[in-house]
């Protein structure tokens, strides 16, 4: 499959500066990072505060450029200055705080505002701004003021102002974080959408472990390495060490955990409530 | 002994205009001293307005406030020192952050109730130890510390006006999960040490299963319920219906009970899941 | 609270001043001040007034909002009513003659035409912010002074600040709402003592606030990045600013009514300024 981000040996590193501007160090957010997305897939990067997975997403559409070592996008080499709208109209960044994305005051102008600044033609900007608003499901609030807007609909109109360039890729960098429950779950139905629907590649940072089950791949990033890359069950399987870097599990998962610890021979690679309630009903009625 | 006690408190925003829209209605409930009570209910339920009144930020369209049986709307209350006795602490409470120092910021309420130097020494001092905060960092300007400490630094600035009633709107939104368990714990261990009454508002049933004793539910500006924590889970059903959520391990359960297996209706916990499993799976039924 | 300021006096409609071309609108409101000021006696402003009412009954913008309107600035409408009232001399006999205070007839005709004056500007002014969205007027400012590009005047950046400014009004606004009563909580004492305490006071809700905002201003400019913005050059519009027969109709009306109020002036010298 084609790869649409791939870095090698990414490592990023900032220097530290005391009082009085004299350098103290350098301090290395991330060491080493080789990682390839493939394009259609819905991948997570789980990790806690700190663990350095906001600074990998800004390397995905060259807000940051790594200090060694590479990041391509769709071929692309992010330190490439003179093909940075390429980069940026390929991978779209999603941010946490949606009030601070949003840049009009109506929402189909801000919808348009990336068009407009790539200079489309008009009749191209409504179809597509029209198109992206029916998409995310905002297309009735299209001329509201984003203030009158709740949480999770503003971010959903920040989303549609991102694929209204119809990137490859999108990124979300903890988008839910300042959300209701009713916001979050419009998100993670918004991401499915276009995933699923609309072949968009999603690579969603989180720090929820139930929107990082959701996904088709894992990656655990602590201390800014990669811990664990793999399927949501059998990263979820690995409760202890997933609790020793500070992140949860799902409550299911914890369930067939504790179960065994107890001495019955419950799978560990279970995530899902259905599942779980299905095994739960077939170990208690054989052993009755 | 009930600390606070609402009588018929209904609050609308701008009244007597087209836009009138109301918030509260008609709110009778009493919470009793000591009280650790979780306060859930969806975004527009009410819940951020009700407990704006409980320290005088809003005042009621009509109704009663009463705090410690007392009228705090009566001529001869000064609405200040209600706010020194119920301390509110706002979402996202680190946005009021403001001072040089993280001392000083705790100092600010201290201050303002006209403390003495040594009084408010001994207040910040405590204040930042139930919070977990180090005494070096008190030093330290409030804007170098990591998103957990800033939250907790700006719960110590509430504490450290030894409230005797402490609101807490969401204190955990947006944290990790370290995050998370170190604020709520914080909360949970100073509840236990002092027996301050507590109103924790959250979305996460999870944490309210937790921490709470008693859960208030709010609903389209009423309240639903106000009972024992396992009580109000026992009403999964009518919870999951005006929209709230449950803990995935209750829907679990509940699920299990739709193919015909009863586990019992107050499951909240992995914990108690696993004991009634276990005991199912020994005797073959749950007594 | 501050939440019940109203920023922006728009009032959303479909009708025929609405949908003027907002370029147009601004250029034919500048007219009419203009026209106000040529207006030389009772008769051309009368007619002035006339052509403000058909335009209001037009927009359908309810005649009550005209008295909202005026009340800030009720004091300056007193004041230039007075100022014409008492120091305006004329020919002969002053009606009035109370010790320092001299009333003439001319001061009573001058102040009664300035009041109109100023009633009838203020009035004319606001039915453009009523009847145009801000960004629609953002926009027809940008356009109109695009020729000013040549000469290296930031007319985009400067449209876009008013752009930004709009949209985060009302978040600032409420944000400010939140961190007072979070303050308020901690017995910060916002209300009362003198201009200098009360300047003290506020210390704790301008700090956060301008964190904060530093903070969004950051985050925004990242936001923007992202969307690939890279100043004016070679941006195009959603939204196209045409302009159509109704637009050059308002003209043409403007155009007369100018006219007419300047043939009153010449014809009807009764009362000259």
């Amino acid at each position: 499959m084609n790869e649409i981000i791939k870095t090698e040996n990414l490592v990023f590193e900032y220097t530290v500066f005391d009082e009085n501007g004299e350098e103290t160090g350098k301090n290395r957010v991330l060491k080493d990072i080789t990682l390839q997305i493939e394009e259609g897939s819905f991948v997570a990067v789980l990790g806690h505060n700190g663990s350095g997975k906001s600074t990998l997403a800004k390397h995905f559409n060259g807000i940051l450029v790594p200090t060694s070592g590479s990041v391509l996008i769709d071929g692309i080499d992010s330190t490439d200055e003179s093909r940075i709208f390429d980069i940026r109209q390929t991978v779209g960044m999603v941010f946490q705080n949606p009030d601070n994305q949003i840049v009009a005051t109506i929402v189909e102008e801000d919808v348009a505002f990336a068009l407009e600044n790539l200079g489309v033609p008009p009749d191209e900007i409504r179809r597509r701004v029209d198109e992206a608003l029916k998409t995310v499901d905002m297309y009735e609030y299209r001329e509201h003021a984003p203030h009158q807007l709740s949480g999770g609909q503003k971010q959903r109109v920040a989303v549609a102002g991102i694929i209204a360039m119809r990137p490859r890729c999108i990124v979300m960098d903890e988008p839910t974080a300042m959300l209701d429950p009713k916001g979050r779950k419009e998100i993670m139905a918004t991401i499915k959408t276009l995933n699923k629907e609309h072949g968009i590649t999603v690579v969603l940072i989180t720090h929820y472990m139930e929107e990082a089950a959701q996904a088709d791949r894992v990656v655990v990033i602590d201390k800014g390495e990669i811990l664990l890359d793999d399927v949501p069950k059998k990263i979820f399987s690995q409760v202890e060490l997933l609790k020793s870097v500070g992140l949860d599990v799902p409550q299911a998962t914890e369930l067939m955990y504790e179960l065994k610890k107890s001495g019955v021979d419950a799978p560990q690679d279970i995530i899902d409530e259905n599942e779980c309630a299905d095994y739960l009903y077939k170990l208690l009625t054989e052993q009755k | 002994m009930n600390v606070i006690e609402l009588k018929n408190v209904t609050y609308k925003y701008s009244a007597g205009t087209p836009f009138e829209s109301v918030a509260v209605d008609d709110v009778s409930v009493s919470i009793e001293k000591g009280e650790f009570c979780g306060i859930i209910g969806h975004t527009g339920s009410g819940k951020s307005t009700l407990i704006q009144h409980l320290n005088g930020l809003i005042k009621p369209t009509s109704g009663e406030v009463l705090i410690d049986g007392k009228n705090i709307w009566d001529k001869d209350v000064d609405i200040r020192n209600i706010r020194f006795k119920v301390g509110l602490v706002f979402q996202y409470s680190e946005h009021q952050l403001f001072e040089e120092t993280v001392y000083k910021d705790i100092a600010f309420g201290p201050k303002n109730m006209g403390l003495s130097e040594e009084e408010i020494d001994k207040r910040v001092h405590e204040a930042a130890e139930n919070m977990g905060l180090s005494a070096e960092l008190l030093e330290r300007s409030p804007f170098d510390l990591s998103g957990g400490q800033k939250r907790r630094a700006a719960l110590a600035g509430v504490i450290a006006m030894n409230p005797e009633i402490l609101i807490l709107d969401e204190p955990a939104a947006g944290l990790d999960p370290i995050g998370r368990e170190k604020v709520l714990s914080k909360i949970s261990d100073y509840h236990k040490k002092y027996g301050t009454t507590i109103l924790l508002v959250s979305h996460s049933m999870e944490d309210i299963v937790k921490y709470a004793e008693k859960v208030l539910v709010m609903n389209k500006g009423k309240i639903f319920c106000h009972e024992e924590t396992d009580k109000v889970f026992a009403k999964q059903d009518e919870i999951i219906k005006i929209g709230l959520d449950v803990p995935q391990i209750t829907k679990i359960i509940m699920k299990l009970r739709e193919k015909g297996i009863n586990l019992g209706n107050d499951i909240y916990t992995v914990e108690r899941a696993k004991e009634r499993i276990l005991e199912y799976l020994d005797k073959g039924t749950i007594c | 609270m501050l939440k019940d300021i109203t920023i922006g006096q728009f009032f959303p409609g479909k009708s025929i001043i609405h949908r003027l071309d907002s370029r147009f609108k601004i250029i034919l409101d500048v007219a009419y001040v203009v026209m106000l000021f040529i207006a030389g006696n009772f008769y051309s402003l009368a007619l002035a007034g006339v052509f403000m009412v058909f335009v209001y009954l037009l927009s359908g913008i309810s005649f009550k909002l005209i008295f909202k309107s005026l009340k800030p600035i009720l004091p300056i409408i007193l004041i230039t009513c007075l100022l014409n009232l008492f120091f305006i001399s004329g020919e002969g006999e002053p009606l009035v003659q109370l010790g320092f205070i001299h009333i003439y007839m001319e001061g009573i005709t001058t102040s009664i035409f300035m009041t109109v004056r100023i009633i009838f500007l203020i009035v004319g002014m606001s039915l453009l912010t009523y009847t145009t969205s801000p960004i629609a007027l953002t926009d027809a400012i940008e356009r109109l002074f695009s020729p000013l590009k040549k000469l290296h005047f930031p007319v985009h950046e400067l449209a876009m600040m008013m752009t930004i400014a709009l949209r985060f009004i009302p978040t600032l606004i409420e944000e400010t709402d939140k961190i007072m009563s979070a303050q308020k909580a901690r017995g910060a004492n916002l209300d009362t003592g003198g201009l200098i305490k009360k300047a003290k006071a506020l210390i704790p809700v301008l700090i956060p606030l301008f964190v904060s905002a530093f903070k969004r201003a950051n985050e925004l400019a990242l936001a923007m990045e992202c969307r690939c913005y890279r100043g004016g050059d070679g941006r195009t519009r959603m939204k196209q600013l045409k302009s159509g027969v109704k637009d050059y109709i308002a003209l043409i009306i403007t155009a007369a009514m100018f006219a007419a109020v300047i043939l009153l002036n010449i014809y009807i010298p009764i009362f000259g300024l």
